[in-house]
């Protein structure tokens, strides 16, 4: 059963897509720790970071991809799944400080300390754990998305109206998470983190760890998606983003197919964030700004929707480009720049990058074919 | 439960308004298995409002539709209602254009239409010599892996009857198949429709009266959402209210 679901997912270009992965996976901290600092190869600490920021960000966009590209669903508040998985492993880290906070509080962390706060509230319970910090980052996200998603398929909310009302929800989560009696640090959020499993966060060894696992977590992603889209169920999907109502007519429950497909990619937005939150070393409520939502849209679109590989290239584009323009004298213009980019991508490559290579492929195989068809009289309907 | 009429299909003062315009006033009108029956009307007339009552997409405010003798199904939603075997083809031919011809069949196959069953379908023989059967039925074996999205107007009419072939429904609502059609694709059409009937209880909604004409059967003609006249086409051409408000314009 495996196996099938496996050759089918993996077709020549998806099998080049993660042997590249898996290269930049080990060949990113080989760079870093095992060649030496003078040598023109090496990979310095903060790029390391840097890379497994994208390499999370193209996780989220992976799981937008999902949805968007293959189900027509334009999620603009998948920001908020991210947020969740970022907070989740963000208490976990909080936890493991223990006496080494500024108030050396063995179980409050310092914010509560800051507040007054006498006990741990409730839902901090058992994120001390590891295994069920992890847990939650998947369970969160997924049982909100289940339940908005309930409500929402069933109640036949489509096109813009989804998109406002997802936006509604992260906005509403991010007013949330700003208050301090909603127990996560208010705007400050969670930070100062110092180890995870151990392992100092802040230490060499742990960021290329977490870099390699993030590539991992990219490559797990890509194969599920793709199982996912290249089964009869995936083709269920591709028939409701183009013909919702034939679909329904053909005896396809399609609040079933969006709802089940909405909470996996909700489940991947959460993993992805809580592989952020060790590396950048901070989850605030900024996260769930509806701002950072439409950012990863435009990814998808910039790499092209509906092709998964392109999700992960437009992440790694897009912000390669963010990081390259917000630190010069562009900066206070960057905005106005990937406005202008999303403007572009969307009257010039409608299909994005890769889904625009993939169209001239297929153009010059069916020009090759209808070539070598020619003379082949049109079929007429049955007598 | 005992069937409480022999049509296949009953509709008993079915009654819809938009905003106070009445779509459907009280329609009433009942088809025997194995029947075909065509539908005409002038626009407005609330042909393809009924049809939309009929597949679920519109709940009516009064009246029943009973299908098989057992079925009320104003009570169900469209995919409970394809699944009692109500198949229904567009006035505009919609079919699934990023999937190849081939794809679109097997979508519409009958089959386990569940979330959890499409993950772990696999393509059985049994399924794969059914695709290819109706692929011939259909004529469009050539043109088998092209996108749906290249074929001609003809060529998706045909697949989307195709589609309702492969969905082995009871009933089929069929709207407005020969439109945009030539001459010889009309005439296949009703060729076609007929082979149907053979097994397949046929409602066909049509303008065109040479193609009502050509499949000789029960004319039901509907007008400001209630039936006008009923008999063959030529009790209903010859029906003077018919030809006031429909025919003699």
């Amino acid at each position: 059963m495996t196996s099938h679901v496996l050759i089918r997912s993996l077709d020549r270009g998806a099998a080049l897509f993660l042997i590249i992965i898996a290269a930049i996976a080990v060949g990113v901290p080989v760079l870093n720790l095992a060649v030496p600092e003078s040598s023109a190869l090496h990979v310095p600490t903060y790029l390391v970071s840097l890379f497994g920021k994208y390499a999370c960000y193209a996780l989220l966009a992976l799981a937008i991809d999902l949805i968007w590209g293959f189900c027509g669903i334009l999620s603009l508040g998948h920001g908020a799944f991210f947020a969740l998985g970022g907070y989740a492993i963000g208490m976990y880290l909080m936890r493991q400080i223990g006496t080494r906070g500024v108030y050396a509080d063995p179980i409050l962390p310092d914010f509560m300390v800051f507040l007054n706060w006498k006990h741990l509230p409730v839902y901090w319970y058992g994120f001390q754990y590891f295994p069920y910090a992890a847990l939650m980052v998947v369970l969160v996200p997924g049982v909100l998305a289940f339940v908005f998603g309930w409500f929402a398929f069933r109640s036949r909310v489509t096109g813009v109206y989804l998109s406002i009302i997802t936006q509604a929800l992260t906005f509403a989560l991010m007013l949330g998470f700003f208050r301090n009696n909603f127990g996560f640090g208010g705007n400050n959020g969670l930070t100062d983190f110092k180890d995870i499993l151990g392992f100092n966060v802040q230490a060499e060894t742990t960021r290329a760890a977490l870099f390699a696992i993030s590539c991992v977590a990219i490559m797990l992603g890509f194969i599920l998606c793709r199982a996912i889209v290249t089964s009869k169920f995936g083709k269920v999907l591709i028939a409701i983003r183009d013909a919702e109502a034939r679909t329904r007519f053909l005896g396809y429950r399609v609040e079933s197919y969006k709802l089940v497909v909405f909470t996996v990619s909700a489940c991947m937005a959460g993993i992805a964030g809580a592989l952020y939150v060790p590396q950048v070393g901070i989850i605030n409520p900024s996260e769930f700004a509806p701002g950072n939502s439409i950012e990863a849209v435009i990814w998808v679109a910039v790499g092209g929707r509906g092709t998964l590989t392109g999700a992960v290239i437009g992440a790694v584009l897009v912000n390669y480009a963010k990081t390259f323009f917000t630190t010069g004298a562009l900066a206070p213009y960057w905005l106005f720049m990937l406005g202008a980019l999303f403007i572009a991508v969307t009257l010039l490559l409608p299909r994005g990058v890769v889904g625009t290579m993939r169209h001239w492929t297929a153009l010059r195989r069916d020009r090759a074919s209808a070539a070598a068809e020619d003379g082949v009289t049109e079929p007429l309907p049955a007598e | 439960m005992e069937a409480l009429t022999t049509a296949l299909l009953y509709l008993d003062g079915v009654t819809v308004s938009f905003d106070g315009f009445k779509a459907l006033n009280n329609l009433s009108f009942a088809i025997e298995p194995g029947e075909m029956r065509a539908i005409i009307g002038p626009n407005g007339a609330g042909k393809t409002t009924m049809m939309d009552v009929v597949t679920g997409k519109t709940r009516p405010d009064l009246g029943e539709v009973t299908f098989d003798g057992l079925h009320n199904l104003t009570r169900l939603d469209e995919a409970e209602i394809a699944e009692l075997g109500i198949g229904r083809k567009f006035q505009k031919p919609t079919v699934f254009e990023s999937h190849t011809v081939y794809d679109n069949l097997e979508l519409a196959l009958k089959s386990d239409r569940r979330a959890r069953a499409a993950l772990w379908w696999r393509e059985t023989t049994d399924e794969r010599r059914r695709i290819e059967q109706l692929l011939e039925i259909i004529r469009l074996t050539a043109v088998r892996d092209r996108l749906a999205a290249s074929l001609s107007h003809g060529q998706r009419q045909w697949l989307e009857i195709g589609m309702l072939l492969a969905q082995e429904p009871k009933l089929l609502l069929v709207d407005e198949p020969v439109a945009g059609m030539t001459d010889a694709e009309t005439r296949q059409t009703a060729e076609l429709l007929k082979e149907i009937n053979r097994d397949r209880t046929v409602i066909v909604v049509e303008h065109d009266m040479a193609f009502v004409r050509d499949l000789d059967v029960k004319v039901t003609c509907l007008h400001e959402g209630s039936v006008l006249a009923e008999g063959t086409i030529d009790q209903v051409s010859s029906n003077e209210r018919v030809v006031e408000v429909y025919l003699g314009r």
